[in-house]
Formats: C-alpha cells, structure tokens, sequence
C-alpha cells in the first residue's frame, strides 16, 4: 500500500474559529489517480477543510504533505504552485470579463495581454480537446450558463497545471444531464492520471463516481472507507447519526381543526434551478408536523415562502382567519412577513443572526423584533419600562442568563438568543408556528428547555411546523414527518413508525417499503 | 463670416481643451480606483494637496518642473494615506475621503500662510519658468496666416501648455495600461469580484494599492497643471469641487476611459459655452442662467444615476472593503 | 476586582473611545502647529479664552453651535437609517430659501407665526432638497452619497441663481436678498443670558438656539421612545431582520432622509433670522460638512452631538480669535481640525478599540 503515494494527505490537521474546533485533528489519506469523497452535513467542516487545503484560511496546526513532500500553505498561490486547484461552490469568475481572460486571471504569462492571450488560446484549446470541455472562449461569463460557468472554473484550474481538483458541491447547480457530463469528465480526468476530491453531501453521488470516501462530522472525520465497501446506509447513519440524549415524553396529541393548506408551492432560483419543486403540506392545530432532510435539499426556501419573506414562483397558500373561519390566500401578500404576524402566523428563522435578532441591538430592542405593534399600549410611544419588564419576564420564563436586558444581544451565547427569539415569538400567541434549527447552536440545557417549550406549546393547541437537520429532534418531537430531498417531499410517515434508519435513507433520496413503513 | 464662426470654433475648442485637461487627468485618477473597488471621492483633496505643494515648490525653487515633481509626490503621498485607511484599515472609504479633502483644504492655506505671509496663497509665479506656459509648435506662427488648415494647427493644435500634451498621451497610455497590460486585467478584476483574485493568487491589497497609488499620480499632474500652468500659483480651493466633477465624468462615461474621456469634453465644453453665452439671449429660450450651465454637468450625472439614460454599471465590489 | 474594572471600562467605552479619537486629533494638530512654529500651548490658551473666556466669546461660541447641532442632528438620523447624508450642505442653504421667502413675504404676521412659518418652511425646503436623492436611493439603489454631493453643486447654482437674478435687493452689486421684515428677526437671547449674569455683548447668539435643543430632545425621543425610531434604527442597522419583522427599509431610508434634510433647513433658522436678518450667499459656511464630524464625535447621538456641536462652535470662535492673535495660523486650521476628527472619529474609529481593551480589560 506504501507503494502508490498519497497526492495528498493531512495529519492532525486542526482549524479553531474562537472556541469552536471547525477541524480538530483531521486525517485524511487520497491516493494518487482516484477520485476522493469527502461527505458530511452542513457545519460538518467541510469547507473548512478545503479553505486550509488550498491556503485561503490556513489551518492553525497540523500537517500537509503533497505526495510525500511536507509543504506549508500561507496563500493561495502557495497551494497553486503545487499543483492543487479548487472548484468552488459558489464560483470564483469574474462575470464582466471573457472566459479566455477569466481562465488566465493570475497566469498571464507577461506584463502585456496580447502574447499571454495567444499563448493561452492554444493552450486551452488543447485542453478542451483533451477533457471534453466544450467553452466558448471570447463569450462574457455573465451570459453564459451555469453548467458552462462551472466548466470555465475546471478549465480555471487545469489551466494552471493542477494535478489535484478538489470540487466543492459542484452538481448543486447542475441539471440531470450536466451532471452526468460533469461524471464523464471527472472519469476522464482519472483515466488521465489526475486525482480528484468530491465534495458533497448528496449520496448517490459519492456511489456513483468516487473510489473512496470519508465522513465528516462535527469538525472530525469518523469514516475512512473504499467506496465499494460501503453503502449509502451506512453513510447516511454515520453522517446524521447522534445519541439521543434526551428523554422527552411527547405524550399523544389531539389534532385539531385544520389551519393552513399549502398546494403546490414552486420557487426558482435566479438560475431557473427549482428550489422548491412542488410541495404540498397541511398544518393542524396541536400537531407538530417535522420536515427532515440534509440541508439544502429546499427546506429552507419553503419556510421562506410559508413565513412571507419570498413569494413563490408557483402554488398557493391558505390560512384559516380565526375570527371569521374563513380561508385567506397568502401567497402574495404585500409584506407578507407582516401579514403573518397579523394572521397569527408566528416565525422562528434558521438564520437567527441574520433574520431573527439584531445582534449589535439590547436584549429589549431584540424583544420587539416583529412585534413592535403590540408590546407597548400607545401607538406611538414605547416605554422603556414596560419593554424592560417585559423582556425581564421572558428571560425569567426561560433562564437567560445573564439578566441583563440591556445587554446588547451578541454578548449571549447561542442558546440564551435562541430561547429569547423563541420566548418572543411564543409570547405574540400565535395560532401557527414555523421554526427552523430551533436548537442550532444550542448547548445541551437550554436543548431540553426549548424541546419541552414546544411541546407544552403543542398541547395547547398551536400548529407548529418544525424544520430540522437534527435527526433526533425531529424523531423526539414530530408527531408527523415528512421527509424533504431535492425541493420534494417524497415521504410521510407518522411518528410512531419512524425509525432512524429508515429517515436517514429517505434523506438519502432513497424511497422503499421499509422507509415509508405503511407504504 | 463663416470665417468668423469658424475662428470662435476653434477658440472655443481650444478652450475646452484647456478647462478639459485636470478634469481628464482627474477623472482617469478616479478610473483606476474605482475600478480596483476603492471608491474615489478623494480626488479633490489630491489635487489640491499637488497645486499647493506644486506652487509653493516652483515659487522657492524658481521651476516648475520640480514642482510638478513635489506635486506629484504629494499627491501620491495623499494617496498612499488614503489607501491605508482604505484597503489595509478597512475603514469606511467615503468617511475617509471625506476627512483628507478637509484636512487638505484646512491645511493648504494653513501652510502657505505661514511659510509665505501673504494672506493664504502661495506667492504669484512671475518668472517663466516656474510655470508651465504655452508651448508653440515648429510652424505655427506661420500657419496662423493660412486660416483654414494654420488655425486649426496654431490655436487648437499648438499652443498648449507641456501637461496638455503630457494628459493627452496619458488618455491613451491608461486605456491600454488597463485594457491591454496583466497588471489592468487585475485592477479590473478585483473591482468586480475581489474572492476570484484572492483565490487565483494574487494580493487584493496590493493591486487596490497600487491602483490608488496611480490615481495620486494622475491627480498630481492635474493640481500641478491648476496651480502651475492654467493659474499662476496656489489660491484656497482652487480646485473648486472639480474632484467631485470628475468623479461624476466618471460616472457618467460609466467607467470606461473613452467614455468618460467624452463626459469630460462635454462637461469642459458646456463650461466654455457658458462663458460665451453669458448674458446672451438664445431664440426660443432666452437668457440662459449660466448658474444652470455650471450646474448642468452635476444634473446630468444625476439623470445618468437615476437610470434613465442608460444602465449605471459601476464596479461590483465598490466601496466594499475586502475582509476574508 | 478586575472584573469590575472591566465592566466598568466596557460600560465608558462609547465615551472613552470618542475622547480618545479627539484626543489624537488635537495632538496632529498641535504638531501642525508646532510645524508652522508657533506654541501649542499658546494656541490652545487663545483658543479657550477666546470661545468660553468672555461673555461675548460664549455668546458666539453658542451661536455657531447652533448651527452645528442642527447639522449633526440631520448627518444622525440619516446614520441611524444607514445613510450618509452629505448632502447637509446644499440642504441647509436650500433650507434657506424658505427661511428667507417667510421673512420677506410673510412678515406682516404676528411674530410667533412667523417664527413657526420659519421653521415649518425652512424644514419643508431641506426636506425637499433631500427628497430626489432619497428617492433614488430607496427605489433605485442609486448611491446616496454622489447623488447628494451633486446635489450640493445643484444647490450652489440654484441659490446663486436665486439670490443674483430674483431677490436681490435692488441696486446693489453684493448678492443678498433686502433685509426680513422686523417680525421675521429671531430675538436674541442676550437679556436671558444676563439674567444667568453672563454678557454675550454683541454676539448674535439667539432663540434659534433654544429651539436646536428641543429638536434634539424630540429626535432623542423620536429615535428611542417611539416605534417609528426603532423601526428606523432596525432597518439601518439589519435590512433582513428589519424584513423578517415586517419593516421596509426603502421605505424608512426614504423618510429618514426626509427628516435629516428638514433638521439641515433649520440652520436658515440661526443664521438667516436670527443673525444676518437677510439671505446671502453661501451662508451655510460648511455647517453641512461639521456636522459630519459633530455626529460621527457624539456617536450619533443627541446628548453627544449638543457636546461636539459645542466643541465645534468653540474651535470656530476659538479659530477666529487664534487667527486674530497669531497672525501666522491661518483660519483654516480649525478645517484641519474639522478633517482630522472625522478621520479619527470615522474612518479609523476602530484602529484604537483593541489596544485600549488590552489595556482595561483582563481578556480581550
């Protein structure tokens, strides 16, 4: 085995951010000519990885060897000159220039354009020929598509002599059929000696193109396996997979009346990429309905568009006004996340620190967030002191710690935000509750807090749609999951003939009789 | 009298083209930085920063051309200030711009008060060759006798001061440096997206320094053309927001150099027009308020940034510091 | 006990840091001085007696506070909305025009009325000076910050206009309107002072000044005692959680630049009423650019923007009487000031922030 070197390998590789390990002791071994998974879950460390590899965010400590050769990355050129070239997710071109002068960006190969452009056109004709990719040289990378952007990136990387292509989630934005061009290549480029990392968390794809794949998760790596000697279920148990630490009693639920029907909901990205590609869904009263599935796979547009923060491109939403039982479509509602509110219609966001609070603003100003209409009587005047009680009260209810309500909202940890967002949100009585990631960046006391908050909410008859990549959660407080993969949902099951396993496939795109239990 | 149209033709031009040189040189400044992302609304204070050291240099020294050289480092000097807060501070850019027009304009007068003792100028350039004056070409006076061809050559032509024909090759030599040289293809690319370029290797910093650093070059020669060439000495805010005009010259050629080259022209040339066709009642229209000629330039950028004309397309990553 | 130092050093920090950007400020600026060979020492002694060593002194350092409270109040509120209005200049002076057309029209009314005419149309005016280039940017997305400079060419030109072809007064070359009508003439707040038994002598110090500070105290009020402010500070501070809580920020960054150009037209106010009692040309005197240093100073805030507004008005009265006395510094060196406190105060706000929290607190 020590025979074929390793075109990369890392040895302790360790990445802090403040207290938080992104990497901790990562090893990692690619062999030369073999294409390489890395797989993992969103915040699994993925990316972290591939910053320190190719010298954009250099890890603190650790080893890097490129076949055999201890070397020591501080830029980017660095790892360049060594041969490695990265594919990024979220593309590195530069949209107002030419394909030709995005590929030579950093190689021009002199002071004047004009020889480096004629050298640089032969060149990369010939690569093209050689792989099979098909670009349109002197085209403006702004009007060209996707699938051809991306081809632009390889050509980026090959064009500078890389002998070590790491892609970054390269088929998110592909079609069906560019994926399978984008594999044909990946092979082609094995055959020709290069060696590849893949970077996903889509399953099959590590099954169908990759010769070994390894697991990340939580910063560490916790699988080092050939690919044929795996499966996509263990992958995904070993991705997704945590002990549940909790004992939660859910206790069995009375569903209530019916009290929003989505139909149909589609959403496009910019791309014309769907997103969100047909989903339908009811929420009852005192049900909490779970929606599981890797990140990325359209959860998070459906909750945009059921709280009101984007308008679908396709598909209706209806929700039963209170006081006249009456249906009101609110699909397109004129600042819809204001329409909600008025609905009932309550929102805790994934993004908390984008969407849900204020970081830089008190504790109290993060209170009203949503509802600034109700918190204090008159219409136009807030007092301080009714606000400041109020969000005292809260704190209370919920052991935020410290009780400061005019500490501005970043000086408290993850979990004391949360259960302030979620405090805030709870206490405008809502009918309807949407919540995603409630417990992301929570520690574990203020999880088994918020946990029991949801349920108790529940039992009170408040519909409540949980969205969540965290299997356990979802297993511990649905009482129905529907599981959600490439903007579909494509199973349902009740909550007591859920397992964990059976989720977890489902999540991998993978539809049996098992999974579905009472298909 | 075709004749005599004619001549107010050509004078007329060759008025442009004087008014028109610090606001190319200027607004060819604010191309290089803007395009690298650092927004340019220091150019006034470059340029008034050159035409005091420029003036107050040729006035001790007795020559100009050592004041175009202290003007020029001053303002390069100016710049290197403002691409530290800018790009290695990553402070607010228009803050910080903002802040050195004022402190230059505080200090200029301050500075020459005090080193010259004559109210806040610079002492007036009198001898020859402390300015920067016309120059005639080989032929011209002779020229000047055939009017159709020779006046063409001798006024608009000839007759220039030495920055004329210097700013009139820096048009070109900056167009080809930015679209023709490895060095423009980088400016140009981390305006638009600063990630591409850090992750091909290349240093944003440096590139936005450098880019900045040659602006200070060309506000240079303008304030030195100002204070040396066009006036005969520094006076306070000479440069009479002509910063802030190239900037919208720059805007509105939408930051390409010919475009904005013409922006220029046109601008220099409503300028002109306006001093001839003061108090002058037009058919139609009447008298024209040349306060609306002097603002027409500033009206129009708006026009331009309100979409109506044409798509504003500035530079993706403008204004926004880079910080991984 | 360290802790409480901490907490303590945490909690002064809003006004530490400010002093000590000054601070730094005035230090460059004493080398300036030492530059051109005078004492430091000595310029600052001038300095002091001439703003607060006399009654007049107060009097005119009052008067020219005035000027910048209202300025640094409309630079605050557009801040809070996240903009930056440099545009203060152009509507002060475009604020002007209605502070001037009330009191040579409109002088017949009862004094009072006309006072609050003064004011609503001096309002009115900046307010509407600022209303293309909030447009713009709130529908548009066009850059606040040109458009406004633009503006403040546009409104050179337009008040020029104004004061050369339409209200100048008959037969005379200077470009200024005929004086206001006496009822349009702010009164002056020299008989308060005497009660306090301070002599503002002939300084033009005047009611305008009474009404800046209850300005400031309602835009305190505004900004933090009413959903209107938090709305407005929420969608300058966070554009997606302003629209996750149901707020436009296009719709605040439009209204917010209303007002700051209504607080910028109240300079007319101070300078046109209640000092020269008639409109000349550029009488807004780079008011509009002090300001953004007297709001960038105080924080943004009204209590710290009364404070530099004060300072402010102390270094123009102080400047004068320093170039009076010392022939050798020019008057520009209170715009050297002016530049490096924005510097500081602006741009390189944060440069300090670390040292100094190494210094006072137990971990950073």
């Amino acid at each position: 085995m020590e025979i074929l070197s390793h075109a990369l390998e890392l040895r302790g590789v360790n990445k802090r951010f403040g207290n938080v390990y992104a990497n901790k002791a990562v090893d990692l071994k690619v062999l030369q000519g073999s294409i390489h998974g890395i797989v993992g879950e969103n915040g699994a460390g993925k990316s972290t990885l591939m910053n320190g590899i190719t010298g954009f965010q250099p890890f603190d400590s650790g080893e890097i060897l490129i076949k055999g050769t201890k070397v020591n990355f501080n830029t980017t050129e660095d790892s360049i000159a060594v041969g490695i070239g990265m594919v990024h997710q979220h593309f590195m071109l530069v949209e107002s220039l030419s394909v030709l002068e995005n590929v030579i960006l950093g190689s021009e190969g002199g002071a004047f354009l004009n020889e480096g452009l004629q050298t640089a056109r032969s060149g990369i004709s010939r690569l093209i020929k050689d792989y099979g990719l098909d670009v349109p040289l002197d085209a403006k990378v702004a009007d060209l598509g996707v699938g051809i952007q991306q081809r632009v990136e390889i050509l980026k990387t090959l064009y500078r002599g890389a002998e070590l292509l790491i892609l970054d989630e390269p088929t998110a934005v592909l079609t069906p059929s560019e994926v399978e061009a984008l594999f044909k290549f990946l092979n082609n480029l094995r055959e020709q000696g290069k060696t590849v990392l893949f970077v996903t968390h889509k399953l099959k794809e590590i099954m169908a193109v990759t010769d070994r794949v390894t697991v990340m998760k939580q910063g560490e790596v916790v699988l080092n396996v050939a690919t044929a000697l795996t499966s996509p279920e263990q992958l995904a148990e070993t991705m997704v997979g945590r002990p549940v630490l909790l004992d939660i009693k859910r206790g069995s639920t009375k569903r209530g009346d019916i009290c929003l029907r989505a139909q149909g909901l589609k959403v496009f990205d910019c791309n014309g990429v769907p997103r969100l590609n047909g989903v339908s869904l009811d929420l009852y009263a005192g049900e909490i309905v779970g929606i599981a599935g890797v990140a990325s796979n359209g959860q998070s547009e459906l909750i945009e568009v059921l709280a009101g923060l984007i308008v679908p491109n396709q598909g209706v939403i209806e929700c039963k006004e209170t006081s006249t039982d009456k249906w009101i479509d609110i699909t397109a509602l004129k600042n819809g996340a204001l329409g909600r509110r008025k609905l009932g219609i309550a929102h805790v966001p994934e993004d908390r620190l984008k969407l849900g609070v204020v970081p830089s603003m008190s504790a109290e100003d993060n209170i009203r967030l949503g509802s600034q209409f109700t918190v204090t009587g008159s219409k136009f005047f807030t007092s301080t002191k009714v606000i400041a009680r109020e969000c005292e009260d809260l704190m209370q209810q919920w052991d935020v710690r410290p009780l400061a309500s005019k500490l501005s909202l970043d000086s408290f940890s993850g979990g004391n935000q949360q259960k302030m967002v979620l405090g805030r949100e709870i206490n405008s009585n809502p009918r309807i509750l949407i919540i995603g990631q409630p417990t992301r960046g929570v520690d574990i006391g203020a999880i088994e807090a918020i946990h029991k908050r949801l349920i108790e909410l529940r039992d009170s008859g408040v519909a409540i749609l949980l969205i969540s990549v965290e299997l356990d959660e979802i297993l511990t407080l649905s009482d129905r999951i529907l599981v959600m993969n490439s903007g579909l949902v494509i199973g349902e099951v009740s909550s007591d003939k859920a397992t964990e396993r059976g989720l977890g496939l489902m999540m991998a795109g993978i539809v049996t009789e098992e999974t579905t239990g009472e298909l | 009298m075709i004749l005599s149209y004619y001549t107010l033709i050509i004078l007329l031009l060759a008025g442009t083209i004087r008014v028109a040189t610090p606001l190319v040189l200027a607004t060819y400044a604010g191309l290089f930085s803007e395009r690298s992302g650092v927004v340019a609304l220091g150019l006034e204070g470059m340029m008034l920063g050159a035409a005091f050291a420029s003036a107050a240099s040729s006035a001790i020294y007795g020559s100009a051309w050592i004041g175009l050289l202290i003007g020029v480092s001053t303002s390069v000097l100016i710049a290197g200030l403002l691409s530290f807060v800018c790009v290695f501070k990553q402070g607010n850019q228009v803050v910080a711009a903002i802040a050195i027009n004022l402190t230059i304009a505080g200090l200029a007068p301050t500075l020459a008060l005090a080193w010259f003792d004559l109210g806040n100028q610079t002492p007036s350039l009198v001898n020859p060759g402390q300015r920067f004056l016309e120059l005639s070409l080989p032929w011209s006076s002779s020229a000047r006798l055939h009017p159709f061809p020779g006046l063409l050559y001798s006024e608009l032509i000839s007759g220039h001061s030495f920055i004329v024909y210097l700013a009139a090759t820096l048009v070109p030599l900056s167009a080809f440096i930015l679209y023709k040289t490895r060095f423009g293809l980088r400016i140009r690319a981390v305006g638009e997206n600063p990630y591409a370029v850090d992750t091909a290797g290349i240093s944003v910093k440096k590139i936005r320094t450098q880019a900045v650093l040659i602006s200070g070059v060309l506000c240079g020669v303008a304030g030195t053309y100002l204070a040396t060439a066009a006036g005969a000495g520094f006076i306070p805010d000479m440069t009479a927001g002509k910063g802030y005009l190239a900037l919208a010259a720059l805007i509105f050629g939408n930051w390409r150099p010919y475009r904005a080259l013409g922006a220029c022209l046109l601008f220099a040339c409503t300028d002109s027009i306006a001093t001839r066709l003061q108090g002058v009642s037009l058919p139609m229209l009447g008298v024209i308020p040349v306060q609306f000629i002097i603002a027409l330039p500033y009206i129009l950028t708006v026009v331009l940034l309100a979409g109506f004309v044409a798509r504003s397309n500035p530079p993706k990553a403008i204004g926004i510091p880079y910080d991984k | 006990m360290s802790n409480i130092k901490s907490s303590l050093y945490l909690r002064l920090e809003p006004i530490v840091l400010p002093l000590v950007n000054l601070g730094i400020a005035l230090i460059i600026s004493s080398l300036i001085i030492c530059l051109i060979g005078e004492s430091p020492q000595k310029a600052i002694e001038i300095i002091w007696k001439g703003s607060f060593g006399s009654g007049e002194g107060l009097g005119y350092t009052l008067f020219y506070s005035t000027n910048y409270i209202f300025t640094g109040l409309a630079v605050a509120l557009a801040y809070h909305a996240g903009l930056f209005n440099i545009g203060c200049e152009g509507q002060a002076y475009v604020g002007g025009l209605g502070v001037s057309l009330v009191g040579l029209y409109l002088g017949g009314l009862p004094v009072w009325c006309v006072i609050v005419l003064g004011i609503f149309a001096g309002a009115l005016f900046g307010a509407a000076w600022a209303a293309i280039p909030a447009y713009l940017q709130a529908r548009k997305g066009s850059h606040i910050v040109i458009t406004t400079i633009m503006f403040n060419f546009i409104g050179s030109a337009l008040m020029t206009w104004f004061l050369v072809s339409v209200l100048i007064k008959p037969g005379q070359q200077a470009p200024e309107s005929r004086a206001f009508s006496t009822h349009a003439f702010l009164p002056s707040l020299k008989g308060l002072f005497a009660l306090l038994g301070i002599n503002t002598g002939e300084s033009p110090v005047n009611l305008a000044l009474v009404i800046a500070l209850i300005i400031a105290a309602l835009i305190w009020i505004l900004l933090w005692k009413t959903r209107f402010g938090y709305e407005l500070r929420v969608s300058g501070t966070s554009q997606s959680a302003a629209r996750y809580a149901g707020i436009s920020p296009e719709s605040y960054m439009f209204k917010a630049m209303l007002i700051s150009g209504a607080l910028a037209g109240c300079l007319g106010l101070n300078e046109l009423m209640g000092s020269q009692h008639r409109l000349t040309l550029d009488f807004p005197a780079g008011a509009g650019f002090i300001g953004i240093a007297v709001a960038l100073m105080g924080r943004n805030n009204p209590v710290g923007i009364c404070f530099s507004a004060l300072l402010f008005g102390a270094l123009v009265q102080g400047g004068g009487e320093l170039a009076f006395e010392m022939p050798h510094v020019s008057h520009s060196l209170v715009i050297v000031i002016q530049g490096l406190v924005i510097l500081f105060c602006g741009a390189l706000e944060q440069l300090l922030k670390k040292p100094l929290r190494k210094v006072f607190l137990t971990h950073v």
